[in-house]
């Protein structure tokens, strides 16, 4: 009887403990990450052909999303960077939108504001682990004062920020989304 | 009688232990779903953060009395010689805000002594961001030298007042005699992640044109920065 008594104290003892310990877990994993993304001081990177990501300035990104979009295509531009909590937990909405509404001519473009120097440890890495399929640039342009009034006048320059354009018509949203939110915003100007 | 007792004594042992356990699994499962949806709410809240209107150039800036890391409260009516004041909306780990704090250390260094000290404002919700916590602002204050007041937004208003949507976000104010006008909105400068590659330094520019006695030329410019994290009130 004792016996058995030890041996359902041990059982429920341990599944306690397990349980305890995962959720400990997560948190550490989510302050590492967050700690890494700013004390990582490695060098800029010049070298800018990478398979999953592409580097371009502003004036490149205006010519190719913002002056003269095709006008068949609509592009969900959403401006994020690894560091970036409500970036991150918006981003597989983005996904599946891309991946819903592939036959209906709409692009997603992940515009990442990372700083160049942590694309190898940082961006390139994340990509990869979360197996992004929609096309990530990263926007190489440190003088946003001049740049982020000509992606919307109302951006203050937080982000997550996002806009939706086809041909002439644009929407800036300056906000998280959630998936329907996001699909909502999308058929107003599909 | 004995063997009976004890099976009684090892059922409820046991099923204490379970009830422990599931309420602590429950606690820790609410405690979760509490902070998702903490999250969820300050994301949409995010929409009505950056419609509130805030501080236009030439509004008059209200005081306030906020908790400094080393106990002590501070306000604008505390600073009697002062001519102006730069406010600084900051936090503790924002990569565009660590890479700032050089240059904030500097600009209180140059202008303090001038009239124009800096103050800044940790506007971030602890509960939301668990970086920026006070304890947390203690230690980035010791580790960094910071030479100005690092204020903890404890009522979660002063920023929502300003209309501070991001960190950092600058507020540069003019002591007149009807109060302190808001002069500059912005940035610091022209480049948040490369100090050395800075072309033009718009909130140095600013400050040294009102002590010129001018009016400032550039009064607003804007900065990719960390939305302000805060729950619904």
């Amino acid at each position: 009887m004792k016996q058995l008594l030890s041996i359902l104290l041990t059982i429920v003892l341990v599944s306690c403990r397990n349980n305890t310990k995962e959720v400990a877990v997560d948190a550490d994993t989510v302050v590492e990450t967050i700690t890494d993304a700013t004390t990582d001081t490695s060098e800029a990177i010049e070298n800018a052909s990478y398979n999953d990501l592409e580097l371009v300035d502003f004036a490149e990104f205006e010519s190719r999303y913002l002056q003269q979009p095709a006008l068949e295509t609509t592009y969900v531009i959403n401006f994020w960077a690894t560091w970036c909590k409500p970036c991150i937990e918006e981003l597989p909405y983005f996904e599946e939108l891309n991946k819903n509404y592939e036959d209906s001519n709409v692009t997603v473009v992940l515009v990442s504001l990372d700083f160049p120097k942590h694309i190898e440890k940082q961006v390139i890495p994340f990509i990869k682990k979360n197996n992004l399929q929609s096309k990530v640039l990263l926007l190489d342009d440190p003088d946003a004062n001049t740049w982020i009034p000509k992606v919307s006048e109302e951006w203050t320059g937080a982000i997550p920020a996002t806009i939706i354009i086809k041909g002439e018509k644009q929407q800036f949203y300056e906000k998280s989304f959630t998936y329907t939110e996001l699909e909502t915003e999308l058929k107003t100007i599909l | 009688m004995k063997t009976n007792f004890l099976k009684l004594v090892t059922l409820v042992a046991v099923t204490t232990l379970f009830v422990a356990c599931q309420e602590t699994k429950e606690k820790e499962i609410s405690q979760k779903v509490e902070t998702t949806t903490v999250q969820e709410v300050a994301m949409a809240d995010k929409g009505e953060v950056t419609t509130a209107k805030g501080y236009g150039i030439g509004d008059i800036a209200t005081d306030f009395k906020l908790k400094d890391i080393d106990g002590k409260m501070v306000s604008l009516s505390d600073y009697k010689d002062a001519k102006g004041f730069v406010i600084i909306f900051t936090c503790n780990t924002c990569p565009f805000a660590v890479a700032s704090e050089d240059r904030i250390i500097a600009l209180d260094q140059k202008y303090k002594e001038k009239g124009y000290p800096v103050i800044a404002i940790n506007p971030n919700d602890p509960e939301v961001q668990p970086d920026d916590t006070y304890e947390l602002m203690q230690a980035k204050a010791k580790d960094k030298g910071f030479t100005f007041p690092y204020l903890y937004d404890t009522s979660n208003t002063v920023y929502a007042s300003y209309g501070a949507t991001k960190t950092p976000h600058v507020y540069l104010l003019k002591k007149e005699e009807k109060g302190n006008v808001v002069k500059y909105i912005g940035a610091i400068d022209d480049n948040v992640r490369n100090g050395d590659a800075v072309k033009d330094q718009f909130l140095a520019n600013a400050i040294d044109e009102l002590l010129a006695g001018k009016e400032v030329s550039v009064k607003e410019t804007k900065a990719i920065g960390c939305s302000v994290k805060q729950k619904k009130a």
